[in-house]
This record gives structure tokens, sequence and C-alpha cells, in this order.
């Protein structure tokens, strides 16, 4: 046997997780500098096994091993020591320091107490030369764009001796130019031995640059296979055992009667505009799309719509009546809706019970209070029509929040929201990190709630979702809406480019 | 059943931290050389006469007050170590007020009772803004107020507010509150009498139930505690809310001290209880910040202090009950935590097997 023995074997590996689905019983072979693509839809258990893996969680049973020895890690700190790294989809960068300062950060090259600075550049130089990243180490992080830092964070990783680098939807956050560059480094980086792990749930992008995939569902390897042996379609059935629907919308729904009215917005975060100019309405029955690489003043205008910060420039009419001063209370009483993007900071009350949680945002209003007191009846009745309504899996009204898997409370959050029939809707991000069949439900509710003549403010960083449900698409770049696109003509590719700022059209 | 199950699990929260300071408190004492069978007998006997029970009561009742106010800012992860300057400074200006004036019984009482608890609330109050509009941390300000609040007692009681000497008495002490003023005990007997206030402090312990649980302001403090983002997005004003509570805490630490004051004390004086404020934190940490477990808190450390007593008779320092008190305190925040994952997971795990139920009774989804 003069066959070199995997990069990286995991066999059996099993890991009870409450409430998530865990792994059980998966078998992964990496071969050495090839790039293997995990894929699965959300909450498929994709996540852990990375983190299993990059010893961020011990599995329960199985065994990893690393060029044929096993191991056991207890910390990350052990998976670099044997040459593994991570590029985690959400930058842990401090973005005040420079790009040679965030390469060090952690692990800094000393010599005689002091950081050996220069010898760093230079590994860094070396390293952005050999790979074809190019990176000057002495920018600073902020002044990068979202492709640059990712190449950060690879070189971050093999700076500390990485040989197996693991990126976890390292395409989330990018466009698809960004993207295209992303995979010529990848190819680059594997032709010369390192190997690649690569989580997606995106299949074209899987079939364009893995030299194999493995589908996991519902915790368990369903299939290893080669992209020359499956198309996009099969790959889809593999990983969800049924066809993958659409968020397509098309009957005009749209009318005349304006709810929600934007004039001239700005928001001033550190004496900069991370919000200028920004004018909008969306109409009864209208969804308005926005699409724009995060953080480029999405969350500025969801906080300044919310009334969670106060503008500095600009008007907000809720149903003709200016709303810009008011509070959050004021505003959701008088029907705005809101979709959080991380419901975990912004939606929920993990630990309280679901009608708890059906109550928040609604709090002030029947059938949740009662004068100056709670109604618990009317609460646990409101609970109850949600589940039943919105289909979230769950024993009841009494139980916790965390208990719930991340697509049912999703979907628990939505349906709050629903029942309180809002006159304007504001959804940042209303499926991310959800299940295909869950992401179904929600578009269905959109629709459906659109139909009823809500008005909705669709903000999402999945192209495919905008541009299937959007009636009106705004492209937000640098904290200004930069382009007003037609979703049933406008590719993604245009969108794209469009989000990057590199074609530029009348708002 | 699983409910059952759940709450037994709770049950072992108290359990394993009695357990823990008894055994504790058992090598503490063979360390100086002490039976601890001989003296944890002597303590149970003295404890449980009949004298003892009152006096653990009465010793509960300020307890109990403090443990509330503590609670209350718990409860949205608000951190009142102030209680015991609040309580101090509204106890000396409540006990002025109250030998000022001339009124009929109830509404003396109630006068004293309402300066008292304004104290409090400005007292703690002045933290409160100092964090909502300077961004000082609650800690620190309180902190600092207590430090404010016993210099500036000392100062007022010396200086303005201490009541003439007769003759050769050395007692300083604001003048006496007249009899209407006065709660008479609720139960007279031998030894120390029951005091009234303890009524009140039932009814006090009622209202922040209510308050907290069961009404929309407790919903928003509750939440604020919880997920202080999400309670903002929902339309809570943080600012308003630190204030409020601040505000509640505070009044209701001014009562403190009532207990005391109506029917014992009668004034204030230089020997008035001091520390109720920092074992308030302790009860309210045992009491989990439940109205109903504070009132289990209270009476135990009641209990302890008054059962104490005798040890000194037995020629054992009773300052060994100190450490059985640290002890509880810190085993039930422990065993409070463990028991809270367990009990967690446990649901979660109930909640996953109902999902796994409820998706194999419906239908595949047609693709």
């Amino acid at each position: 046997m003069s066959e070199q023995p995997p990069a990286v074997e995991l066999v059996g590996i099993t890991k009870t997780f409450p409430g998530v689905v865990a792994n059980d019983d998966i078998h992964l072979t990496v071969r050495r500098g090839e790039i293997h693509a995990v894929v699965g839809e959300n909450g498929a258990g994709k996540s852990t096994l990375m983190k299993i893996c990059y010893g961020m969680l011990r599995p329960d049973r199985g065994t990893i091993r690393i060029d044929g020895r096993e191991v056991h890690f207890r910390s990350p700190k052990d998976a670099i020591a044997e040459g593994i790294g991570m590029v985690h989809q959400h930058f842990m960068l401090a973005s005040n320091l420079t790009v040679l300062e965030n390469v060090v950060l952690g692990s800094e090259p000393a010599r005689g107490g002091w950081i050996a600075f220069d010898e760093a550049r230079r590994r860094i130089r070396e390293l952005s030369e050999t790979y074809g990243m190019p990176l000057d180490p002495d920018r600073r992080v902020e002044d990068l764009t979202v492709g640059e830092r990712q190449r950060v964070e690879i070189i971050k990783v093999l700076f500390r001796g990485a040989r197996t680098l693991i990126l976890d939807e390292p395409t989330a956050v990018l466009v698809p130019q960004e993207v295209e560059e992303l995979f010529r480094n990848l190819r680059d980086l594997s032709a010369r031995g390192v190997t690649i792990v690569f989580i997606s749930h995106k299949l074209d992008e899987v079939l364009e640059i893995a030299d194999t995939i493995t589908v996991i569902r519902s915790g368990r390897t369903v299939a290893t296979v080669k992209p020359d042996e499956v198309d996009a379609h099969r790959l889809a059935v593999l990983m969800v055992g049924a066809e993958l629907p659409t968020p397509e919308t098309r009957e005009a729904t749209v009318t005349e009667h304006v709810s929600l009215a934007v004039r001239g917005l700005g928001v001033r975060v550190e004496e900069r505009w991370a919000l200028e100019d920004v004018s909008f309405q969306i109409r009864r029955g209208e969804i308005v799309g926005v699409a724009g690489v995060e953080g480029n003043g999405q969350r500025e205008l969801v906080e300044a719509l919310i009334g969670l910060r106060r503008p500095d420039a600009g008007t907000i009419e809720l149903e003709g009546v200016d709303v810009t001063a008011w509070s959050t209370r004021r505003r959701r009483e008088a029907g705005l809706g809101y979709i959080p993007e991380d419901r975990h900071v912004w939606g929920l009350l993990l630990p309280s019970p679901l009608w708890e949680n059906a109550m928040l945002g609604h709090q002030t209003e029947p059938p949740f209070a009662r004068g100056a007191f709670v109604d618990r009846a009317g609460a646990h009745a409101r609970t109850e029509e949600i589940i039943r309504d919105y289909h979230v899996m769950t024993p009841g009204p009494d139980t916790p929040a965390l208990a719930l898997s991340g697509g049912n409370q999703q979907k628990f959050i939505v349906g709050r929201e629903m029942a309180a029939s809002p006159k304007v809707l504001i959804a940042a991000q209303p499926t991310r990190g959800i299940d295909v069949g869950a992401q179904a439900a929600v578009w269905e509710h959109i629709r459906t709630a659109r139909a009823a003549g809500l008005a909705l403010l669709l903000i999402s960083a999945d192209l495919e979702e905008l541009i299937g449900l959007s009636d009106t698409l705004h492209v937000i770049y640098r904290g200004r809406f930069v382009a007003r696109l037609d979703p049933s003509r406008v590719t993604p590719e245009e969108l794209g480019s469009y989000m990057t700022g590199a074609r530029e059209a009348a708002a | 059943m699983r409910r059952w199950r759940t709450r037994l699990l709770w049950l072992l929260v108290p359990i394993s931290a009695l357990a823990l300071a008894f055994v504790v408190s058992s090598i503490a004492l063979v360390a100086i050389g002490a039976s601890p069978i001989d003296a944890f007998r002597s303590m149970f006997r003295y404890g449980i006469r009949p004298t003892s029970l009152v006096s653990m009561v009465n010793r509960a009742v300020p307890l109990y007050v403090a443990g509330l106010a503590v609670a209350i800012g718990f409860k949205m992860n608000l951190f009142n170590i102030g209680v015991e300057g609040q309580y101090r400074i509204a106890a000396l200006l409540s006990a002025a007020a109250g030998a000022a004036v001339a009124l009929p019984p109830v509404l003396h009482i109630a006068l004293i009772m309402l300066v008292a608890m304004a104290v409090g609330a400005a007292w703690a109050g002045i933290a409160g803004v100092l964090k909502v509009k300077r961004g000082v941390h609650e800690v620190v300000a309180t902190i600092m107020l207590n430090f404010i609040a016993t210099g500036l007692g000392a100062y007022l009681l010396a200086n303005h507010l201490r009541k003439p000497r007769v003759g050769s008495e050395l007692l300083i002490a604001t003048r006496p509150i007249p009899p209407s003023g006065q709660l008479p005990p609720l139960l007279v007997t031998g030894g120390e009498d029951l005091r009234s206030f303890v009524l009140i402090a039932a009814l006090l312990g009622v209202l922040v139930y209510v308050l907290v649980w069961r009404t929309r302001f407790g919903y928003d403090l509750r939440a604020s505690g919880i997920n202080p983002t999400a309670a903002q997005a929902s339309g809570v004003d943080p600012n308003r809310m630190v204030v409020t509570t601040m505000l509640i805490s505070g009044a209701i630490a001014g009562l403190i001290g009532m207990s005391d004051l109506f029917g014992y004390f009668h004034a204030y004086t230089l020997d008035f209880p001091t520390g109720l404020g920092f074992d308030g934190i302790a009860v309210a940490l045992v009491g989990l910040n439940h109205p109903l477990g504070i009132a289990v808190a209270a009476l135990l450390f009641g209990w302890v202090d008054r059962a104490a007593q005798i040890l000194d008779l037995e020629g054992i320092p009773k300052e060994v009950i100190v450490i059985t008190k640290g002890v509880i305190i810190l085993s039930v925040v422990v065993a409070y935590e463990v028991v809270r994952r367990l009990v967690q997971v446990a649901e979660v795990k109930a909640a996953a097997e109902e999902t796994r139920r409820l998706e194999a009774e419906r239908e595949p989804v047609p693709a």
C-alpha cells in the first residue's frame, strides 16, 4: 500500500446535541490536496461536524484521523497544531488593526520579547505571492472589501501552518465576482497541496469547485460523489430528499395606497454617513427588496425604521403619518412589524416559554394585555393559533423558545408578526439559517400576506429570494440606494455588479 | 408527569445546599475543637422553642424586604448593591419625619412608610440616572452611594436630627415617634413579641409577585433582563426601564428598617441594625429572586441567626454560622445553575422528541 493516507478521515462521528440535528455516524474521507465539499441543508449538521473537526466540539463517539494518525482534539489549539485551520463564516478580525497585526494576533512571532513584525510581514508577502492572493500587510482591515477580508482570514490560517483549510460557507457573504476570485485562490491552494474542506449549500458552486462532494442529510452522510457524476438536480434530491422550492411570486397585488414613505433618510455613525439620502416607498400589497453586501447600511436602515436609532436626516411616514420622532413602541403599536436578522439577539427570549415570546413586540395590545396586566389566557390562545397556523413543531405554548430548532423558531417569529396583522413589515434575512422546508413555508406566508395587502420591506443576502419575491428591487451600496431594478429582468450577476459598486444606475 | 420530575429536580437546589452547608460547618467545628453533633443538637433544641420561632420571624422580615428590593433589580440584571445605604438613610429620615408630625394612627404609619419609600427611591434613583445619563455602572454608583449615605446619615443624626440630651443620657437617636406612629405587636409572648410588620411584608411580597409576573411592566422588566436587545426591539425603552426599576427597588429598600422602627426602636438610633442590605443580596440569591423563595431564604437565615445564639453559651464562637451561611449562598448559586442546565436539557430533549413525533405524523410534503 503505497497510497498516501487521507489528510482527514472521520469515522463514525456521532454527536448528540439536543434540539439541533446531531451528527449520526458520519464518515468523511478527505484526500491530501483535494477540494472536498460538504453539502447539506441548513441544520443538516455540517457546522457541528466542522466544529468537531476543528476541536471546538468533542464527538460523543467516533474517531478523527489526520494523515492516518488518530487524534483527540480538546480545543482548536490542538487542531491548529495538527495543521488544521478554519475560516469562519463571520470573520473574526479586528477592523481597526492592519492586515499584518490581524494575521499575527494570537501567534505573534517573538524575538526577545518583541514582536518580529518584519519577519511576519515577509512571511505574509511570501504566502500571498505563493498562493496568488494579493494583500498589502499594512492596510487597515476596515478599508478592505469583504473578499479581501476573507483573504486575510485565509492567510491568517496559513500563517499558523495549516495544511488543511476548513471554509464554512465562504461564499455566503460574497457577490458573484468575488466568488470567482475566491475559487481561483482555492484552486491555486489545492494545486500547491493544501487540502480544502468547503462547506456550502449552494449546489452550482459546489459542482464548480469541488473534486469530491459529500452530502449530509439530517446528520448522516448520505452520499459521496464526484461532480461529473451528478448534476445540481440530483444533488438537491440527495440533500433534501425532495424537490427544492422556489421563491417565485408573480401576480401583481400592488395598490396605489402608500403604506411606508421614506424620504432622504440619513444615519451618521461616528462622523460618517452609514446611510445617506435614502428614499423609497412601499405600497399596500408590495414587496420592496433591498439587495446589498452585508455592512452597507442595511442595519442602520432597519434600526432607523424600527426606531432603535434616531435618523440624522430625513423623514419616515407610516400610513401618511410622520413617525420620525416616535418611539419604537409607538411605531409598533401603529402597525409596524419586525422580523429581525438575528433572531437570538433581537427576536426571542430564549429561556422563556413560547407564549411569552409570542407577546414580544406586541405586549401592550390585546390579546396579550388587559389594562396594565398580562392576559395569560389570551396569550396562550394566540400562541396556540400561531403554532397551528404556522406549523411550528413544538409540544406547546409552555415550551421554552430555546428548545425549538432554528427553523421552528423562525416560523414562530414570522407567525408572531403576521398574526398581529401589521400594516408594514420589515423582514431582515427572514430565511437565513433555516432548512428548505421552513424556508418554503416562510416564503408562502410572505406571499399570502402580500396578497392580503401587507407592505413589506425585504432585506436579504439571498439574491434568489430577493429576485423571486420582490416587486421592486433596490440596491444598497455604501449607505446609498444606488439602483432601482425590475426583479423580473435582473440576473444575479447584474445584481452582483451593482452590489459591489462596479455598475451604477439611476436610483 | 414531566412537570413533576422537573419540580423534583428543583428541590435538589435547597437540599444539596443545606447538606453541603452542614458538612462544611461540621468540618469548621471540628477544626476549632468542638463537637458538631453537640453544636447542631443544641442549636436545634434552642431553635425550635416558641420564643426562638418568633425571633426567627422578626429577624426574617427585614431580610425578606431587603431580598425583594434586590431581587427586583436582579430580574432585569441590575445589581442594586446600594440597598444598604438606601434603607439606612430612609430609616433615619422617615424616623425624623415621623417624630416631627402628629397624625392619627394609620395615617401616621402610612406617612412614615411613604417618606421611607420616597427617600429610598430617590437615593437609588441617583444611581439609575447616573447609569442612563453618564454610563456609570450601577454597582460602582451604588457602592459609592452607600459610603455617602453612611457619612451623611451620621452627620445629619449628630448635628440636625438628634433629640436633645436628657440628663447624662448618652444615646444618640432621633426624637421618639409618638404611639400613633408605632405598630402594636401581633402576638405577645413571654419573651420576644411578634412584630406586626410581618403582615405588611407579606402583602409587599404579593405585590412584588403581581408586579413582576403579572403586569405588562413586569413583562418588560423580565424581558429586559433576559434579552435586552430583543426587549428594546419590542418597544421597551431601556433607559426608562433602568430608572424605573431602580426607583422601585429603592422604594422597597426604604421599607427594610420599618419593622424595627415601628415595632422596637421607635426612633433611629446609633444601634439601629446595619448590614441588612447586604444580607438581602444573599437572601435574594438563595431565594432565586422569587418572593416565595425569598421568604424561605429569609426565614432560614433568621432561624440560623437565632439558633446560633446558643453556641456562645456552649463555648463555641457563634461566628461559625457565618461560614454556614456563606456555604449555603455559594452552593445555592452553583446548584441552581447545575439544575437549570439539567432542566433545560430535559426540556430541549422533550421538545425534540415531540417534534419528531409530530413530523412523523404529518404526511410527507409533496414536491
